[in-house]
């Protein structure tokens, strides 16, 4: 079998910057910020009274009894996806059997579960929606996504935490590499604004408390940063084999060299501060892609604005990228997403996508101070050219569990 | 409290537009909850749910699924409410 190249050839996103791609990738040039304060009565119960919800309510783009059946990640996963979709030209017309979709999600359908165990206490079992467990199972967004486009290759859930939505899209590339689909629809998607799972990361020390500035809080590399702030929704792509999407006269926007996959064996949620496993991501991603360091112009870090969390990636992408680090544009793109746990991955993904399409590396907001320990070259305040011709970027993700993913993009 | 058939009705065609989406116009007595409305199983449930809290009847599982069409519920339920 001759060698499967995978292109991507469509977009879609729904984020809290924008309700789709071009919003999104307009706010987040511009260094706007998606964070706001919570509307929620609940806020008062946690010690972190905001969050980054989608700029867009599902429920402006879909039918009342649609949303109904959906858990809200599902919700996103599936206003992405037809935004991706439509961006692809709408291939109705191919083998559905060549067609998979690979949409990941860190925690599932979490409001559906904690909604209904309060119908079951205040109205017992009769009161439970027979809707329930489709709308929890972590599958379910994947699963509603191949519904509606009838996809028959094969439907799938990788989760690892934080970086599901980069590993769904590794595995979408590989399932086209080994042949088992031509075409697939991936990314990730969270829904997790919730009291309970905003309660349990803030037991954890995760969440930044800077109630008074929502917007300034999410600010990786700076010297103030106290943890993540949470987002939701998602991000899409629909990805293709090279010589398919060409016979159909499809838009490409970029090519997806390869991945690299490893784990740390080191804490469940803490980061190992050698970034060993990080390191070795990077090298395998560069090699199954036959890149070298020199290739890559820009890069969408990881970086969540947790105190450990930013300096250990940046430590490890300098080792691993030794002197070429210096002409890596960094950018952290969840100083205005926040962090969208198992979709953080996919929107990112779509904003190297667009970064190489337009040759703008997005910036990092709310550095007042750059934290010295940093010795990454982070693009500021305002985007930063990429250089023409063949260019690489990567996007790293990281997941509690000690998942490390990184996926490398490259220029047509 | 009896119901009269028209009210039974009337509530019947709420639900189902709420929890199916079809429009109460062309729910009538006639209509097959599957084969003509497509409700599915699912929704099925939800309806069957919806009707008891509504009309304050109880409707068992072993007879829900004799209720083929929107006219056997309707019977069902105003004979159950009587």
């Amino acid at each position: 079998m001759s060698q499967r190249r995978v292109v991507v050839t469509g977009l879609g996103a729904t984020t809290p910057l924008g309700g789709d791609v071009d919003s999104t990738w307009k706010a987040l040039l511009a260094g706007q910020s998606g964070v706001r304060l919570l509307t929620e009565d609940w806020r008062e119960l946690l010690p972190v009274h905001f969050a980054a919800r989608v700029a867009t309510e599902p429920g402006d783009q879909m039918e009342r009894v649609e949303m109904r059946r959906l858990d809200r990640s599902e919700q996103f996963a599936l206003v992405a996806s037809r935004e991706a979709w439509k961006d692809a030209g709408s291939p109705d017309e191919i083998d559905k059997e060549r067609l998979g979709v690979v949409v990941a999600s860190g925690i599932g359908g979490v409001i559906t579960l904690l909604d209904q165990f309060v119908n079951l206490n205040e109205k017992g079992a009769r009161g439970v929606s027979p809707h329930t467990v489709p709308m929890l199972m972590p599958n379910g967004p994947a699963a509603n996504v191949g519904l509606e486009l009838q996809a028959k290759a094969g439907v799938h859930t990788p989760v690892s935490a934080c970086a599901s939505g980069a590993e769904a899209i590794g595995y979408a590339y590989e399932m086209i590499k080994n042949n088992r689909a031509d075409i697939i629809v991936t990314g990730g998607v969270e829904a997790a604004i919730h009291q309970l799972p905003m309660a349990g990361f803030a037991a954890m020390k995760a969440l930044s408390t800077r109630n008074d500035a929502p917007a300034r809080a999410s600010r990786p590399y700076d010297v103030d940063r106290d943890g993540f702030v949470l987002g939701e929704g998602g991000g899409i792509l629909v990805i293709e084999e090279y010589e398919h999407a060409k016979a159909r006269g499809a838009k490409m926007y970029c090519e997806i060299g390869g991945q690299g996959l490893t784990s740390d064996g080191f804490h469940i949620a803490a980061p190992d501060p050698d970034g060993n496993g990080v390191q070795r991501a990077i090298k395998f991603a560069l090699q199954n892609s036959g890149l070298s360091t020199k290739d890559i112009v820009h890069l969408n870090a990881h970086a969540t604005s947790t105190p450990a969390g930013d300096v250990a990636e940046a430590n490890a992408l300098r080792k691993a990228l030794g002197a070429d680090a210096d002409h890596v544009a960094v950018s952290a793109t969840k100083s205005m997403t926040g962090h969208l746990l198992g979709g953080a991955g996919a929107i990112e993904s779509v904003f190297i996508v667009k970064a190489l399409q337009e040759r703008l590396a997005p910036p990092t907001i709310n550095i007042e101070n750059l934290d010295p320990a940093v010795t990454v070259d982070v693009v500021r305040d305002t985007p930063r050219q990429l250089p023409a011709g063949d260019i690489a970027a990567l996007n790293d993700s990281f997941g509690f569990g000690g998942h490390n993913v990184v996926l490398a993009f490259k220029s047509l | 409290m009896a119901l009269s058939q028209a009210d039974v009705l009337a509530g019947i065609k709420e639900i189902v537009e709420e929890v199916a989406g079809i429009p109460a116009a062309s729910i009538e007595l006639g209509k097959n909850f599957t084969d003509d409305l497509e409700v599915d199983s699912l929704s099925m449930v939800e309806v069957v749910v919806a009707c008891e809290e509504r009309f304050g009847v109880k409707i068992p599982d072993e007879k829900v699924t004799e209720l083929a069409t929107v006219g056997d519920a309707v019977n069902f339920i105003v004979n159950a409410a009587a």
